[in-house]
């Protein structure tokens, strides 16, 4: 070094440089530095001949392959054909039921389909219907007993399979005419249309001459879907109009944008993305969740 | 005073030539762009482009004319600091700003989600946020101490001229494309590197002029040893070059249109892209403010650095290993097995040459601990070297792939990445500034004493919220995330984890507005500072040793 220069404060030796007034002491490494930095090495050396790690020549499989054979592409594989075969006989099981009591009869099954049904219902169905399948507004709620398309096991499991407005052949399809916006009915009559929709299911405190206006047009353009009373029809998705519950939100703002714009919802066909064992575990999850029918709809009760 | 009126003011004119050429050339095609781009976000770049090459037209005048601050009889460069020193506040809080919205935006997503006003999504500001943080504050941070330190430590003026501030205004206006460009979308999708093509050749440009400033101030020191910090300096410097370039390559869709495709495809694309990623948290973020501690903390404290073998080794076992470790970002996907390996272990290895800096850095207050208690900038300093020690410990930690299966995609990373963020850079940033505005505005210190501390605790207590938020947030997602039940079914759905997130979400954003809050009061002392007469404190303020001139 340049020249000697000792630090007065520890008495060490410094580099004899001075750069803007700031030295270096000539301290040697800690040991346990140094230590832990070649067993750090040590080790990695370990673990290259141990596992796949270095580039290599041609011939060699492209890479050294380690010791220990080691393969996360094996391995993830395998862990996927376990899995798989462990559930295999419980998904041809529910892939042969024909229908929800069989599931149920059968305790492993069905708290198997009730285990891959909320999976499935978690990962596909919450994004609209929410993680508790308590829907939200344009969504439904699939909590309560009310079905646009019909709340028994097969209905559910075909609206599931095929989806509404959706691009599978099969979906269940219905349009309510945007009476407002295609200019099908003046806003005041949408107005009469929404004062008497509403008193459907008991409001009250609309004028006479609006509900008797509204009744008229109700009749002439709404009941052919909704039914002379309002009490929808399962067969088109059309609505019960006097259960009180609504889809689209049951303020007279909602209520009158929904005549005005006519609704469009759509629910995707998950056939050809689930396959059929998944769609019957779905179906399960969704009909136990409390408002299943008991018997495929027959009287057209299952509206809104 | 008289002997630095002897220097040379008058720069050789060939500088201002070329960079009016660049200004020109630069215009030229802004105008193109701006009358027959391809695409809209082209065109009002174009506009926005074809300003700042005028403006830079003006003030070259302007320097040439004797109005503006460019020239200056010191013996040192140091108007282009104090306007990089400005910068660096004004970014830092710009960064910080966006960063709590966009923390507020994860935690009430219904609150602040603003369905007309696109450009205010989270996908936007994202990148916004981190770019503003990572190269506007860190990178004129870095910037403007490396004019500062390269100057003393070489007994030089800083080289080229006009040059230097060729780079400082050509950095704002690189960060002003970039960010522009985030919130209209033109992004080429790698994280940090989210600038299009001709806003990556316009950083080129002002890297490559940077790094010959640097080279140049090197070339003429008057010292007969390269100091430490300037090692790392120039590490950063030229390693971004590399890493900046290569990542870049890219093919535009049209000379006049704001899209280009990666000459990269596939899992190389991935990789090179992780290279550079994790290379620029090691040569941008490490290594570049490793040369602010190797200079602020011996300065600060009067104390020589504690070991001169140990910076020898941990400098280049630091530079050697960090650049293998890239792949740890890539575990368990496309990446081929033993690519992993590699990232992995290299990790690992890095781990002791990380630590070599936070060892040379808290050691050197060997005889001096006194002033912790004494000293809230030293106290900053050692916070940071505090947490760079934790972060470099927890990445290796994090490389290691069984844990990185459980972290990854998580919060953790987020955590981890913000005690480095707002531990390290940002703590050692602010203590460097903090030093440097009363030694280059010539007062005897920093307007209020008191501040510093609030600012301190502001940040300390900020830091703390934050990440004690998200280590958990993210060990709790990545337990979700994996729990099965014994069926082999998902335990939890994705929304369900989502939901489990916002207590934590509430703590961090708590934690960003401290950190913010922090970062105001530090503006706020330093306007004060720059522009009061400083009677209020009785800050420790090292006078400057008098320069020698040369010869």
């Amino acid at each position: 070094m340049s020249d000697d220069h000792i630090d007065e404060e520890s008495g060490i030796a410094t580099t004899g440089h001075e750069w803007d007034g700031i030295r270096e002491l000539d301290n040697p490494m800690p040991r346990w530095w140094l230590w832990v930095f070649y067993a750090s090495i040590v080790w990695s050396i370990g673990y290259w001949v141990l596992m796949p790690a270095w580039p290599a020549l041609p011939g060699m499989q492209g890479h050294t392959t380690g010791v220990v054979g080691n393969s996360e592409r094996v391995n993830v594989a395998a862990d996927l054909d376990a899995l798989q075969s462990s559930r295999a006989d419980s998904f041809a099981e529910l892939e042969s039921a024909s229908g929800y009591d069989v599931i149920e009869a059968d305790p492993v099954l069905f708290r198997f389909a009730l285990a891959a049904g909320e999976s499935a219902f978690g990962n596909f169905c919450a994004t609209c219907h929410g993680a508790g399948a308590q829907g939200f507004v344009g969504y439904p709620n699939l909590n309560d007993d009310v079905w646009l398309w019909g709340g028994s096991f097969d209905a559910i499991r075909t609206t599931i399979r095929y989806g509404i407005r959706s691009d599978h052949p099969d979906t269940h399809f219905s349009q309510m005419p945007a009476f407002g916006a295609d200019g099908l009915l003046s806003r005041e009559d949408v107005r009469h249309v929404r004062d008497y929709v509403l008193s459907l299911s008991g409001n009250a405190g609309f004028e006479a001459a609006a509900l008797n206006a509204g009744g008229e047009i109700f009749a002439s353009q709404c009941a052919t879907c909704h039914g002379d009373n309002g009490t929808g029809d399962v067969s088109q998705g059309a609505p019960d109009l006097t259960d009180a519950i609504w889809l689209y939100g049951g303020s007279a703002e909602q209520v009158e944008a929904s005549i005005w714009r006519g609704p469009f919802g759509v629910m995707p066909a998950w056939e050809g993305r689930l396959d059929d064992p998944t769609i019957t575990a779905l179906a399960t999850y969704v009909y136990s969740l409390g408002g299943g029918e008991i018997a495929p709809a027959n009287n057209g009760a299952g509206g809104e | 005073m008289s002997q630095a009126n002897a220097m040379p003011v008058k720069s050789s004119g060939l500088d201002g030539m070329l960079i009016g050429l660049i200004c020109i050339l630069g215009a030229f095609w802004s105008l193109i762009a701006a009358a027959r781009g391809v695409d809209p976000q082209i065109v009002a770049h174009g506009w926005l482009m074809l300003i700042g090459f005028v403006v830079g037209l003006y003030l070259l005048v302007n320097a040439y004319t004797g109005h503006g601050r460019y020239e200056e009889s010191g013996f040192y460069h140091d108007n282009v600091i104090k306007a990089g020193a400005i910068a660096t506040i004004f970014w830092a809080v710009a960064g910080l700003v966006v960063g709590l919205f966009i923390a507020l935006q994860l935690t009430w997503p219904g609150l602040f989600y603003f369905e007309q006003l696109g450009f205010l999504n989270f996908g936007r500001l994202r990148p916004l946020h981190t770019s503003a943080v990572v190269f506007a504050f860190g990178g004129n941070a870095l910037i403007a101490t490396s004019f500062y330190v390269v100057q003393r430590t070489c007994r030089a003026r800083l080289a080229g001229g006009l040059w230097p501030w060729f780079v400082f205004w050509g950095y704002q206006f690189f960060i002003v494309i970039a960010a522009t460009g985030y919130v209209m979308g033109v992004t080429q999708t790698l994280e940090y590197a989210e600038p299009e093509w001709y806003a990556d050749i316009w950083l080129t440009i002002v890297w490559v002029a940077y790094l010959l400033v640097f080279l140049g101030t090197l070339w003429k020191r008057k010292e007969p040893h390269i100091y430490v910090a300037n090692w790392f300096y120039l590490a950063f410097i030229v390693t971004i070059a590399v890493l900046h370039i290569v990542n870049n390559l890219a093919i535009p869709v049209d000379a006049f249109g704001s899209y280009s495709y990666s000459v990269f495809a596939g899992v190389q694309n991935a990789l090179t892209q992780w290279w550079y990623g994790h290379n620029a948290v090691g040569f941008f973020l490490t290594a570049g403010f490793l040369g602010i501690m190797y200079y602020f903390v011996p300065k600060r404290v009067g104390r020589p650095v504690y070991s001169y073998r140990l910076s020898i080794l941990h400098f280049w076992s630091l530079i050697f290993i960090y650049i293998w470790a890239g792949p740890h970002h890539l575990h368990y996907t496309a990446l081929p097995e033993w690519a992993q390996t590699l990232g992995m272990t290299f990790s690992i290895m890095l781990w002791m040459p990380s630590w070599g800096g936070m060892i040379n850095g808290v050691m050197t207050l060997s005889g001096a601990w006194d002033k912790l208690r004494t000293d809230p900038v030293v106290r900053m300093m050692v916070l940071a070297l505090a947490f760079y020690g934790m972060s470099t410990f927890e990445g290796p930690l994090m490389s290691v792939r069984a844990v990185n299966a459980l972290s990854h995609y998580t919060e953790w990373t987020v955590g981890h990445v913000h005690s480095g963020a707002l531990g390290w850079v940002g703590m050692i940033s602010f203590a460097a500034i903090y030093c440097m505005v009363p030694w280059l505005w010539k007062k005897k210190g920093m307007w209020s004493r008191s501040l510093i501390e609030w600012h301190f605790w502001l940040a300390t207590f900020g830091i703390v919220f934050y990440v004690a938020a998200l280590w958990p947030a993210g060990i709790n997602q990545g337990m979700m995330w994996r729990a099965y039940n014994e069926l082999g079914f998902l335990e939890y759905s994705f929304v369900e984890v989502v939901e489990a997130m916002h207590p934590y979400y509430i703590i961090r954003a708590i934690g960003g507005l401290l950190f913010l809050a922090g970062a105001l009061v530090m503006a706020f002392n330093m306007y004060k500072t720059i522009t009061g007469d400083v009677s209020e404190t009785e800050d420790i303020v090292e006078p400057q040793p008098q320069a020698i001139p040369a010869e």
